[in-house]
């Protein structure tokens, strides 16, 4: 079996070594050597969440992958995710299929809502038609991606009629996924249209999204489908020891829930749940590099996935830190996840 | 003991499963549907969850006892109400403008009022709507269990109100009755009691406080 690993970011604000926040621009800089070095690093993915707001001020990743495209040769580049219910899923094709043209055939894209929904009101788009807008959008993005002129009528943009979209792919369609958060119709969906699943775990025991893994795969063989693969995708942090990646990551994680909870839902986090996620049945791969590769090789296993990706910082992280967790989970828990799975 | 009522579920998303699970699990009978073909959602019940029936909704309703409304709030004005006529009906939707955006049939006043206004041939019991659909499966506890939490719901009807508590029961949390939709505002996003969950004496602190804010 071939695992892949990748790192993710949302463009989380960084901050200085006394806590006060670096400017946006810093942080995109930031974020082009994070991507960089995971290259040199040993990581095989590195991608970016689209969001709109202070603390993730990441709307573009597109143009900050291809920076790190310019700068590296191996390492695949894409979204995690693209929100495609408010974008255009004729530009997304563009921009992506021009970061293929540049990284010499490396892009990715992970469609999804992600945590943010502030594009839904910056681009004039009402969440409660989030449902047609991702399906309609999403059927016509695996159209763009077949390479041929599209045809197309629909209610969420203008028709296409034997349109010729540019730039052409170079060597087949870009690997896409659909990012699903609990919601088994959009596992179902993701068969349908041929997208790879990356199930986005944010929070209590993994193990339970075993069956949507299941339900993935016996929903392809119904449409007729070859296999694909599921990724996990969950936030943590590597450091030296547990105890020095619980106490640099504990005050960000709170502080970043808190600042959601009311718009997401989210309990706020206390002591005693954090414990629990950052234990061997929760969600968060928070941890020295052996705690965090014995429990991405158990998930990997009981979810029956093949790739991994780690949601790294935190708004409110250093730069340095960001970098320390990229090296050790490129030089030491990745070897060391192959190791445990082989 | 006799014939456990039975359940259908409207909605098979993130909420709609985990309660048809845990219904199930609780031994009554479930029936699943959503506004399509119940082909749609047959692999979803198969896998997620065993022993679920997947039906149209007019024939999942029709055999149930308890209709559980668990689609996107935004979706509840294609429900017609006859549909429902007649059915004791669980409201698990929620107005939630922060996360799902602005409905504006919704902005004045408690949802579940503004649901059962709609639902005239129905008695409407807000419930099953406060806890995060991840915990609702985990923190479920048999009765008498030390780390039991409780679960909250809110109804006009005596009769529904006493029904609804004794199925939250069954379903692992120790219920606690709010005599009245308007006091289930209680419930709603943003107060203290959703999202969080709570034990009886958290969770009944929490509903006095609201009392005591909105009195």
């Amino acid at each position: 079996m071939t695992y892949t690993f990748g790192l993710d970011t949302f463009g989380d604000r960084n901050a200085d070594a006394t806590g006060q926040p670096l400017t946006h621009a810093q942080t995109i800089r930031n974020v082009v050597e994070e991507g960089v070095f995971a290259e040199q690093a040993g990581v095989d993915f590195f991608g970016i969440g689209e969001h709109h707001t202070d603390v993730f001020p990441m709307p573009a990743g597109d143009v900050v992958l291809g920076a790190i495209a310019a700068r590296t040769e191996r390492i695949r580049l894409g979204s995690a995710v693209t929100v495609l219910s408010s974008d255009d899923p004729v530009r997304v094709f563009q921009r992506y299929s021009t970061l293929n043209a540049i990284s010499g055939g490396r892009a990715e894209v992970i469609l999804g809502r992600g945590s943010s929904i502030d594009s839904f009101p910056l681009f004039g788009y009402d969440l409660a038609d989030y449902e047609l807008l991702f399906d309609e959008k999403a059927t016509l993005f695996a159209e763009l991606l077949t390479g041929g002129p599209v045809t197309w009528q629909g209610k969420t943009r203008a028709p296409l009629l034997h349109q010729d979209v540019v730039p052409h792919l170079e060597s087949g369609p870009l690997p896409v996924w659909i990012g699903v958060g609990g919601n088994p119709q959009s596992v179902i969906r993701a068969a349908r249209l041929g997208f790879s699943l990356a199930l986005a775990i944010i929070g209590g025991p993994p193990a339970r999204f075993a069956a949507y893994s299941q339900l993935f795969r016996r929903a392809l063989t119904e449409f007729g489908r070859e296999p694909l693969p599921v990724l996990v995708h969950s936030p943590g942090h590597v450091a030296a020891t547990d105890e020095q990646a619980k106490a640099e990551f504990w005050p960000r994680w709170l502080d970043i829930i808190t600042l959601m909870a009311p718009e997401r839902g989210f309990a706020i986090p206390t002591a005693e749940s954090f414990e629990r996620e950052t234990g061997p049945s929760g969600a968060l791969y928070v941890g020295s590099p052996e705690t965090v590769a014995r429990k991405i090789a158990a998930n990997l296993q009981a979810l029956d996935a093949t790739r991994f990706d780690l949601k790294y910082g935190m708004p409110g992280l250093t730069h340095d830190q960001l970098m320390t967790n990229i090296e050790l989970y490129g030089r030491q828990v990745i070897p060391r996840v192959r190791e445990l799975l082989n | 003991m006799g014939q456990l009522s039975s359940i259908a579920v409207l909605g098979a998303g993130h909420v709609g499963p985990v309660i048809a699970r845990l219904a199930i699990r609780a031994g009554y009978p479930v029936s699943m549907a959503t506004s399509g073909d119940p082909l749609d959602i047959a692999l979803i019940a198969e896998l997620l969850i065993p022993g679920a029936q997947p039906r149209w909704a007019s024939e999942a309703v029709a055999g149930a006892d308890i209709v559980v409304l668990a689609i996107p709030l935004h979706r509840f004005v294609d429900v017609d109400p006859s549909l429902v006529s007649g059915k004791l009906v669980i409201d698990a939707m929620n107005y939630w403008p922060a996360s799902d955006g602005v409905l504006t049939a919704f902005e004045d006043g408690g949802s579940s009022e503004i649901v059962a206004a709609r639902l005239t041939g129905s008695t409407v019991v807000k419930a099953l709507n406060h806890i995060g659909y991840h915990d609702l499966e985990d923190r479920a506890r048999p009765a008498g269990a030390p780390d039991r939490r409780a679960a909250g719901a809110a109804a006009d009807d005596v009769a529904a109100l006493a029904t609804i508590a004794a199925m939250l029961d069954r379903l692992g949390y120790d219920p606690v009755e709010l005599e009245s939709l308007r006091a289930g505002r209680a419930l709603e996003p943003g107060e203290a009691v959703f999202g969080s969950v709570l034990t009886r004496a958290e969770f009944e602190r929490a509903v006095r406080r609201h009392e005591r804010n909105f009195a």
